[in-house]
């Protein structure tokens, strides 16, 4: 039995599939058999963040619809032999994406993987509510920001009472927040909401916070999770994330403004 | 406003202000996401049943749904008009 983790946000442009791609990679890094699935149907992207986007044949939809196998849609990572990708279909209507099909291909897909990634796109439309409907976890992306804070909160009110476990009366999705876009220089002047103040406001165990950089703009230009360029801040962020998240207990960083050396004070860093 | 207003403004960072939005904002949304969804058409047939007899602002009638382990207390909350302003609505 495969554990659903559902990356989610309510707001678009936060980080939700920078993230599905970086918790799959480094989650199959790490041992484990994952897969990760694109429900943005109409605007596949994980493919292109994944660096996948050639090797597309069949999708989501075909699998559905029975027109392909799941084994002929999935995609094999080629840096990673744990780790699938399943992407999106792009030209159909959104209507193809129906609860009774999503459910069979999350069961399958739950034989033979230890963890299952749904990519949700953003709003509270049918892709956003079918990727969180069948999910154990969720990962709530949230920008310090208020929109997104604000979002992330209506997210929150539909994991409790639009999932398949809240309809069940089962046990709760388990809800960790994720920070993405945080930067500690601003936060310091009063510029941004810092990690406590989001905290408090939406009430979430934090699962790691991801600072602004470079690199994750880098990564999705050459379609490497930036999980794998391990030299930078942001893609040893997530790595403590997915370790966190598999139980590890990893002390927090990137919260504090980084000490600059005298060198970085005497020419700005 | 005086001087000492502008600085006192002022000292408030844009972050101190997004929280504070925020928290009422989350707050109020969460009280309006528990509530049963029949509280506002109960709300709407109190008010004209009311409306019939005394003349009650639209405003002037809340009714909230409180929750804790135990039980559950739907509360009603009717502001009636001042003496005079009823029987004038009354013997309309």
């Amino acid at each position: 039995m495969a554990r659903i983790i559902v990356v989610t946000s309510g707001k678009g442009g936060v980080g939700k599939t920078t993230t599905s791609a970086a918790m799959a990679m480094g989650l199959a890094q790490q041992g484990h058999r994952t897969a990760v699935v694109d429900f943005d149907i109409g605007l596949r992207n994980l493919d292109l963040i994944m660096g996948c986007e050639r090797r597309v044949v069949y999708d989501f939809i075909n699998v559905i619809n029975g027109e392909s196998t799941l084994n002929q849609a999935l995609i094999r990572d080629k840096r990673c032999e744990n780790l699938y990708i399943l992407p999106a279909s792009q030209t159909r209507d959104k209507e193809a994406l129906s609860k009774e099909g999503v459910e069979k291909v999350l069961n399958e897909l739950s034989e033979s993987f230890e963890y299952v990634i749904c990519d949700s796109p953003a709003g509270i439309e049918r892709g956003a509510n079918l990727a969180m409907y069948f999910a154990d976890d969720a990962i709530v992306v949230t920008n310090p920001e208020v929109s997104s804070v604000r979002d992330s909160d209506r997210m929150l009110g539909i994991l409790a009472s639009k999932s398949r476990r809240a309809e069940l009366g089962q046990e709760p999705i388990k809800e960790y927040l994720l920070l993405t876009r945080y930067s500690p220089a601003r936060v310091k002047v009063g510029e941004m909401l810092s990690v406590g103040d989001v905290q408090e406001i939406l009430a979430l165990h934090l699962l790691g916070v991801i600072p602004e950089s470079k690199a994750v703009l880098n990564a999705s230009n050459s379609g490497n999770p930036v999980v794998l360029d391990e030299k930078s801040d942001a893609g040893q962020a997530y790595l403590d994330v997915v370790r966190r998240y598999l139980g590890e207990d990893v002390p927090h960083r990137f919260i504090e403004e980084e000490k600059k050396g005298l060198f970085g004070r005497l020419f700005g860093g | 406003m005086g001087l000492l207003d502008y600085f006192r403004s002022s000292r408030q960072s844009s972050a101190a202000v997004a929280k504070e939005r925020l928290q009422i904002l989350v707050a109020h949304e969460r009280s309006e996401r528990t509530k049963p969804d029949y509280l506002v058409a109960l709300q709407r047939d109190l008010l004209e049943v009311i409306r019939k007899y005394v003349n009650v602002d639209p405003d002037a009638i809340t009714v909230n749904m409180e929750q804790d382990e135990k039980r559950e207390v739907l509360e009603l909350n009717i502001i009636l008009p001042e003496d005079g302003e009823a029987k004038k609505a009354l013997k309309r």
